[in-house]
């Protein structure tokens, strides 16, 4: 991860030019359908890049982090007003802020414990949120919020792009998962990043060696939080639509699996994570109702016979062929 | 007088029904090598996670350049030049041993606003991290993961990142502890070159070794100090030959 | 409040306490001594209302129902143990959730697919189907006082077991010292294996005897799940004290809180979470 191969380096930027060229034609190339599905997918991607700052660069595993997801999303459903459009560029840093200070909120307490704790207490916190939204007159009980229009990104008496269209949606979406990618491979290169990359792998040494470990994981548990409530927002944008369901913990558990589909730790694996997730639920979806079944015994099975996850098939792949070492 | 760093007074730790530190008074001074020697479970490295705050006391009070630091956080303690060891080593093993060092010299230059700039950049970090791998004759290994190098190498590497801390006071835990006699002998050497500049607590168990280095003894036996002296005056003494010296070279 | 609602509403938070404790300290016993983190252990709860539900109709009888279902979920527990848990000792925590969370989809599918979605009443025995009256309008339910006092039964027995017997010094020495226990010869599988069945048995036991009171229905389990995480994260791991003690104040703060301020009731035992968790991050006790 540090210090890798140049080799290795160049085939990533290769293989990362490839998958960018891919997602700016698929518009072209693919349905409506499709076109929307992959949306879904990169919004998805954005909430796994979100939750791998926390569990793979700061080893903080949360099982709460659909609460931020769902507050950015709600804060688009509560502040669009019913009979004209909201605006974008008022919303969305509204929403992103709210679910940076719930994020700090609920991080003030529970970056205070630690393992076993820190996956209950998240869980917990998670579903004081999804009461909030599910059980008071505030967030408008189990059948959520629709919105009547989507929002304009008029900027004074000019309008960039049209988030009525789907395909607009798509390349806003896109360029938001880029900027976030970006982001984050910029900030986990930063003296903030490498930080918390020692507390992930030290927590006891970075602590003896003068890093204020609290306010690093504080500060971790807010940015993820805040790029989670992006996503939410995303979604919410998409469809129009929201209600507690974001917040459940079964959002939680799935962007977790992500992660573990596609390795965590790894940038690129939260986005291909996000990728293997929905089309595993596309097809287990077209065999049978009961698909959360087939799920849930991939799951069982994935951790049984493969604990690397599905990123260490490419691994022992790779060091069976071409018997080099792993580099992460 | 002016020139003690770091003081105790009364410090205890009790770990339920055993006091594993008891009313332990022990000074050190800039430009001393402060040695303690005692059997196993004589309480030496409770004494180092004391004063590094890694564990709270149960009573008695540390003081810092004059200012009561009893309750401080281990981190705020690091912060404030009072730096430390393990004895079982503790490092961040996937990443190269420079990096190791670097995210220790970072602790001292932290920017952490600075997010969009690379943390490997930064040059004054850079040259910190590199000089203390250089001290403790790792300059050829920086580039090593950490969990690669061999068992003396990771001793080394865990002195070199408390000095890329550049710390006022340094607490070693047994730093010669599974090195080999020509790394001990370096290690013995830098011990030399850093005592005049620091005030160190060297807790070891190689005798000749501390006898060679060491300005001020202290003995400990059950949690309390025996007796504290020169060397000399340390191997002369009828008391701690009884208790340790004469018994075992345990 | 009059004096009469309130003590109504004590019984109530009491009894809601007791029946927490019951899925909670079997959750609490396989953290502390398995280290393992199980999201599965609502779901015993589940299947113990349901296996209540089928099983009494099918035999007519609510006791013969919970003799066989706690039959059924001893060996459930068993075959979990053997099959799936024994896997995970050595993983981390993540590995365990995923395991944990894949195992609550399969067995919300499975009880889908078998009994359906619909929500279910299980009537209570005819010998405790009647009420204590307390003022000319208040009565209480003699059933509910039948499960607090079959909780506290329990919740005795399960005292004398860690304390007393054999088995629970197996079971305490197990937590503090897996090697010291294989050196005195003793099986820490066989110990595992007996702890897991027991917490299945308890969570099930507790969703049956639930089952006439709260009725029966899909998601109950999470629901309890995550109430016990917070008895859990209040009470300290692995200590069944503590769970006792935090059953109890949960039982009490919602129901209470229902009560009191009917806007925030789904709220009130998270804020207490959040205040203990200030107060003392490790729990209100540590250990067994």
């Amino acid at each position: 991860m540090i210090h890798a191969p140049e080799r290795q380096d160049r085939r990533k930027a290769i293989a990362l030019a490839a998958a960018l060229l891919l997602l700016a034609l698929f518009p072209f190339a693919g349905a409506a359908f499709y076109t929307e599905l992959v949306t879904k997918v990169m919004i998805l991607a954005i909430f796994a890049l979100s939750l791998d700052v926390l569990v793979g660069y700061t080893g903080l595993v949360s099982f709460g982090h659909a609460a931020y997801y769902g507050v950015g999303a709600y804060a688009l459903g509560l502040l669009a007003p019913p009979y004209e459009a909201a605006n974008l560029w008022l919303t969305l840093p509204v929403a992103v802020g709210a679910a940076a200070l719930a994020a700090l909120f609920v991080g003030a307490f529970v970056v205070r414990v630690k393992g076993i704790y820190f996956i209950m207490v998240t869980l917990a916190f998670a579903q004081m949120f999804y009461f909030v939204f599910h059980d008071t007159r505030f967030g408008r009980g189990s059948d959520g919020i629709s919105m009547n229009f989507k929002p304009v990104a008029a900027i004074g008496g000019f309008t960039p792009f049209d988030l009525a269209n789907a395909v607009h949606v798509y390349y806003f979406v896109f360029a938001a998962l880029v900027l976030v990618f970006v982001f984050l491979r910029v900030l986990l290169r930063s003296p903030f990043g490498r930080a918390l990359q020692g507390i992930r792998s030290n927590e006891h040494r970075m602590r003896s060696l003068g890093y204020p470990v609290y306010w690093y994981k504080l500060a971790s548990f807010t940015v993820a939080g805040a790029l989670a409530g992006l996503a939410g927002y995303l979604s919410a944008l998409q469809f129009g639509f929201v209600n507690p369901e974001l917040l459940s913990w079964h959002q939680s558990g799935n962007v977790l699996l992500m992660l573990i589909l596609g390795g965590v730790g790894s940038l690129y694996g939260a986005v291909a994570g996000a990728f293997a997730f929905v089309a595993l639920q596309e097809l287990f979806s077209s065999l049978t109702t009961h698909w959360q079944l087939l799920l849930g015994g991939t799951i069982i099975l994935l951790v049984i016979f493969l604990p690397g996850g599905l990123a260490s098939i490419a691994g022992r792949f790779k060091r069976t062929l071409v018997g080099e070492p792993d580099d992460e | 007088m002016s020139d003690v760093v770091l003081a105790t007074l009364g410090l205890s730790r009790r770990f339920g029904g055993l006091m594993a530190v008891s009313g332990v008074a022990i000074e050190l001074h800039r430009g001393r090598l402060h040695a303690v020697l005692g059997p196993n479970g004589a309480g030496k490295t409770t004494l180092i996670n004391l004063l590094s705050g890694d564990l709270a006391a149960t009573a008695g009070n540390i003081r810092y350049r004059g200012e009561d630091i009893t309750r401080c956080s281990a981190d705020r303690r690091s912060r404030i030049g009072i730096g430390r060891s393990y004895q079982k080593t503790n490092i961040f093993p996937a990443f190269t041993a420079f990096e190791n060092c670097r995210l220790a010299a970072q602790s001292r230059a932290p920017r952490p606003f600075a997010v969009f700039t690379d943390a490997a950049r930064h040059r004054p970090v850079r040259e910190a991290a590199e000089r203390a791998l250089d001290a403790a004759g790792l300059a050829a290994r920086g580039g090593s993961v950490a969990s690669a190098l061999s068992h003396g190498e990771q001793r080394q590497l865990e002195i070199a990142m408390v000095l890329a801390t550049a710390p006022e006071v340094l607490l070693l835990d047994e730093p010669l502890a599974g090195m080999g006699a020509e790394e001990a002998q370096r290690m013995v050497g830098l011990l030399r070159t850093l005592a005049p500049k620091h005030a160190i607590l060297l807790v070891e168990h190689d005798m000749d070794a501390v006898f060679a280095v060491a300005d001020v003894i202290t003995v400990m036996v059950n949690g309390q100090v025996l007796e504290s002296g020169a060397p000399a005056q340390i191997r002369a003494s009828p008391a701690v030959r009884r208790a340790y010296l004469g018994e075992a070279d345990e | 409040m009059d004096v009469y609602s309130f003590f109504i509403q004590l019984l109530n938070g009491l009894q809601y306490g007791l029946l927490l404790f019951l899925v909670a300290s079997g959750l609490t016993l396989i953290f502390g001594i398995m280290g393992i983190i199980n999201l599965a252990h609502g779901s015993f709860y589940m299947i113990g209302a349901y296996m209540a539900f089928s099983l009494s109709t099918l035999t007519g009888s609510l006791f013969v129902a919970i003799i066989v279902g706690i039959v059924l979920s001893v060996v459930l527990g068993v075959a979990l143990e053997w099959a799936l848990f024994s896997h995970l000792y050595k993983r981390d925590h993540l590995e365990q959730v995923l395991l944990t969370y894949g195992l609550i989809l399969v067995f919300e599918e499975l009880r889908s697919l078998i009994v359906g979605n619909d929500v279910h009443g299980v009537a209570v025995p005819a010998i405790f189907n009647w009420s204590v009256p307390l003022t000319e309008t208040l009565s209480y339910p003699v059933y509910r006082l039948f499960m607090s006092a079959v909780c506290v039964v329990l919740a005795v027995l399960l005292y004398l077991l860690m304390a007393k017997t054999r088995i629970g010094m197996m079971i305490r020495a197990g937590s503090s010292n897996r090697e010291m226990v294989q050196s005195l010869g003793l099986n820490i599988n066989l110990v595992y294996r007996l702890v897991f069945a027991l917490g299945v048995a308890l969570a099930a036991f507790a969703g049956m005897l639930a089952a006439p009171v709260s009725s029966v229905y899909p998601g109950m389990g999470t629901g309890v799940l995550i109430i016990c995480f917070v008895v859990v994260v209040i009470g300290g791991i692995g200590s069944i004290w503590g769970a006792l003690v935090a059953s109890l104040l949960i039982g009490l703060a919602d129901t209470f809180g229902k009560v009191l301020i009917p806007q925030a009731a789904g709220v009130t035992v998270y804020v207490l979470m959040a205040a203990i968790l200030l107060w003392r991050p490790e729990g209100l006790f540590r250990r067994i």
